[in-house]
């Protein structure tokens, strides 16, 4: 008798239903599970068979294979250990066989029979819900994640021996184990009030959000930059429900939650810059997300921008435009999705002095200068230099805080969705000349900056739309010239505004 | 077309052949010149080791002509200190070069140094933006004012005055620790193949020879010789253009220093020198008063005066414009000083646009 129990297998971020299916007959006692299967997978014979005998059930002492279909693909993970043991119980006999049809089944099983928590539930519960099943069992740690999805019933089973009960619906897991859902008690959120001084970052941190802008900053170190990327997600709009379940869905494939609760804040990342091109957009022989995607729908932080491998930084560029990753590696695909806010940081020079104290020599200057350029570089709309504060500012008080920013950065968003439908950083061309209309003051200003010669049409397009965002943070319905004064004084280095 | 003696060229073989050997000696530079000042037989015997013998017999059986002909060939020409057209100011120092190689026509190299004034204008490697401008701006008012710039094709200072003299008259002359056909350091080729073209490279050393350690040095005694006043842009504590310095003191040359900010790095080494009486230079005015004594010497030196500002600038923009004449030059700083003002990148920017300030690479904004 074959008997079948649906199970699911995380392909990429996307759920994949897989068939474990039990088949006992004659012969001498084995146990073999076929269908493309890892190691971890491959593991789970020793697993299941202490759960089962350690549980009080009997394994069966007959021929026994375990396939996973389809066979075509790569199963990865101790996920199965759960559906492969319920297809072996009912195959023998000692569980009932009509449940499995409309439920799924998902965990790793301990030698004891525990069922221990795995990564992803929340996107195999999306899974079994798109299936169209009407139950899902599941470890008690995933349990809270999994009910995230709604008009699916999530059993928690917290061990192998009480899956009878649970398949009666007698018992719907125990709710007295569950994890509580996070308090919402005081927290600590990087807050802009932390910062003293610092105005001109501040005041390029609010454009950045508003406006969908990248931003580098440059400056010493020890003078606040990555503290004020910390506090980047802090002014950006809250995540909106879908937002915060794409958000939930990612933290538990790449096992960075643990509590199930829906992601309150927007991700920060900050990966070290002696990561790899695989490591930063996703890769791997079965591609698993890198930061990019664990940044998705927050802020993807890059300190010393210019010690990052080149390689690394250029596989940033495609996923940074197009808002998603497609990653093939062999016979597997896998697309994951990138929308981020980048924030780079670096020194203004090798010495990291800056200015007048500046150490460095000529050719360490322009190697630095050389590391610094290329294509993403062209990405960064906002330049803005970061100056150690005076002790006056340390003394002194906050110039705003989060809360203040956020409203008006939420009011300049919606303005520009308004008008184009997107923010100013995602304005295609067709789109710039009805959106950014320019005051005749500014028009001739930016005309005069360009027509200087030191001005790239690359920088003048992002002055552009810098500019219509500091517009529209100003309430201005035109681009006024204060506006793209201002725009221009966050150009890039390599932007000149005089003829020299 | 070679104009130098069979002893002298014997010399200058020699002096190529033992350029590895010069850099064992070790201690100061004052030893360094003296084994300069050996003779021949004394300069292989205290320096050929293992190698005198072999070293000896090549240097006895040196064919002078056959080793004129091989420099002709690498297109150098040799001048040696018996001929007419040798330098005579190199004959103020102790231990002169026998023979000087010249990269670049014979005749400039006439015109350049034994009919023209020249000032050394030397400075560090690691200079500042500033620092280089400055060298750049002076290369090109000495050039133009008829006024040889003598350097030494260095990264930094050097090769700025020289760009500033090339871009003004090319009334300069490069000076090598190596072979003067050799482009050193090879960031400078086309620098060096400039020279070649439009001035002069000279060397003391033959061609075909790599630079050596002991060579920079001794270079630069050629340049503080060569030159009627030594000015040092801009140097740190233990830079090599301080050498010069010394040197051009040494020999009664005259010594100027372009002040820097006293907690500047970058000018600590030329603070140093005005501070043990270097003239004060700030402009390429104060070289020509200070070396050849134009009548208006002690009369204040124009610093220039800014740009006059439009008159209809706003109220923003005056109030930056006073944080930058009271020297905050930065962002954080005007937006300090100017606590009235919301934004100050909008008006420090207005006035880049109206072409009365300047933005710099490090972040300061200068009014021009």
């Amino acid at each position: 008798m074959v008997i079948e129990v649906l199970t699911f297998t995380i392909d990429g971020l996307r759920p994949q239903a897989v068939t474990v299916e039990a088949d006992l007959r004659r012969g001498l006692p084995s146990f073999t599970i076929v269908g493309l299967a890892d190691r971890a997978v491959a593991e789970a014979r020793e697993r299941v068979r202490a759960a089962l005998v350690n549980c009080g059930f009997e394994f069966p002492m007959r021929r026994l294979t375990v396939n996973l279909a389809p066979a075509h693909l790569r199963k990865a993970g101790p996920g199965f250990d759960l559906a492969i043991a319920c297809a072996i119980l009912a195959a023998s006999g000692q569980i009932p066989t009509e449940p499995l049809a409309r439920t799924a089944f998902f965990g790793e099983l301990s030698l004891g029979g525990e069922v221990r928590s795995c990564r992803g539930a929340l996107a195999v519960a999306e899974g079994a819900q798109a299936a169209g099943l009407e139950a899902l069992v599941v470890p008690p740690d995933c349990a809270a994640e999994a009910r995230l999805v709604d008009s699916l019933r999530v059993d928690a089973l917290s061990a192998l021996s009480e899956i009878g009960a649970v398949l009666a619906g007698e018992s719907n897991g125990d709710e007295g184990d569950l994890p509580a859902r996070r308090e919402p008690g005081p927290v600590y959120r990087p807050d802009l009030a932390d910062l003293r001084g610092h105005r001109a970052a501040i005041d390029a941190l609010t454009i950045a959000a508003a406006g969908g802008h990248n931003l580098l900053l440059s400056g010493p170190p020890g003078t606040g930059k990555t503290m004020i990327a910390r506090r980047l997600p802090s002014i950006l709009p809250p995540l909106s429900r879908a937002e915060a379940l794409e958000v939930t869905r990612i933290q538990s494939i790449a096992g960075l939650s643990s509590d199930g609760a829906l992601a309150d804040q927007r991700p920060f990342r900050a990966p070290h810059h002696t990561i790899s091109a695989a490591g930063l957009v996703g890769g791997g022989a079965v591609p698993i997300p890198g930061e990019a995607t664990l940044a998705h729908r927050g802020v993807l932080f890059l300190d010393e921008l210019s010690e990052f491998d080149r390689r690394a930084l250029e596989a940033l560029r495609q996923p940074l435009e197009d808002g998603e990753v497609t990653i093939v590696r062999g016979q597997e695909t896998a697309c994951f999705p990138t929308r981020f806010a980048l924030i780079a940081a670096t020194n203004p020079c090798l010495c990291g002095r800056g200015g007048k104290a500046c150490r460095c020599s000529e050719p360490e200057l322009t190697r630095h200068r050389q590391r610094l350029s290329g294509p993403l570089l062209d990405r960064l709309d906002l330049v803005v230099g970061v100056e150690r504060p005076s002790s006056a500012a340390l003394a002194g008080e906050p110039l705003t805080t989060s809360a203040q920013v956020a409203e008006r950065v939420a009011g300049a968003r919606e303005v520009q969705i308004a008008r184009s439908g997107c923010a100013n950083a995602q304005l295609v061309a067709r789109d710039m000349l009805a959106a950014t209309v320019c005051s005749a003051a500014a028009t001739s200003a930016l005309s005069r900056a360009y027509d200087a010669g030191g001005l790239s049409a690359r920088g003048r397009d992002r002055a552009l739309r810098v500019a219509r965002t500091i517009a529209d943070l100003a309430g201005e319905p035109e681009v006024t010239v204060e506006a793209l004064a201002q725009a221009l004084g966050y150009r890039h280095e390599s932007d000149r505004l005089g003829s020299r | 077309m070679n104009d130098a003696c069979d002893r002298c060229t014997r010399r200058s073989w020699l002096i190529g052949r033992l350029s590895a050997h010069l850099d064992q000696i070790r201690g100061n530079r004052p030893a360094i010149r003296g084994v300069l000042a050996l003779s021949d037989r004394k300069l292989i015997a205290s320096l050929g080791g293992r190698e005198q013998g072999r070293i000896t017999a090549q240097w006895e059986r040196l064919d002078p002509a056959a080793q004129r002909q091989q420099w002709q060939s690498a297109s150098t020409f040799a001048i040696c200190r018996h001929s007419r057209s040798f330098p005579r100011s190199l004959g103020d120092l102790p231990d002169p070069p026998a023979v000087l190689h010249l990269y670049g026509a014979r005749d400039r190299f006439d015109h350049l140094i034994s009919s023209s004034a020249s000032v050394a204008l030397v400075g560090a490697r690691r200079a500042s933006a500033d620092g280089l401008e400055l060298a750049r701006e002076l290369g090109r008012t000495l050039s133009l004012c008829g006024v040889t710039v003598i350097s030494g094709m260095a990264l930094g200072i050097d090769s700025a005055a020289h760009e500033g003299a090339l871009a003004a008259g090319a009334q300069t002359v490069a000076v090598l620790a190596c072979g003067p056909e050799r482009a050193y350091p090879a960031r400078r080729k086309r620098l060096h193949s400039e020279l070649a073209e439009r001035a002069v490279v000279v060397s003391e050393l033959p061609p075909g020879i790599a630079p050596y350690r002991w060579a920079f040095p001794a270079r630069n005694r050629i340049i503080a010789a060569l030159a009627q006043m030594a000015v040092v842009v801009e140097a740190a504590e233990r830079s090599g253009s301080l050498i010069t310095a010394e040197i051009a003191a040494d020999l009664g040359r005259a010594v100027g220093a372009v002040p820097g900010h006293p907690s500047s790095w970058h000018s600590s080494g030329a603070n140093a020198l005005l501070r043990d009486g270097a003239h004060l230079i700030r402009d390429a005015r104060d070289i020509l008063d200070d070396a050849f004594g134009v009548e208006n010497v002690g009369s204040p030196s124009a610093s220039r005066e800014p740009l006059p500002l439009p008159p209809d600038l706003s109220g923003d923009q005056k109030a930056v414009i006073a944080a930058l004449d009271a020297g905050f030059s930065t962002v954080a700083r005007v937006a300090e000083y100017c606590a009235g003002v919301a934004e100050v990148v909008a008006p420090l920017t207005e006035l880049e646009l109206l072409g009365v300030v300047e933005r710099h690479s490090d972040g300061n904004y200068k009014r021009l």
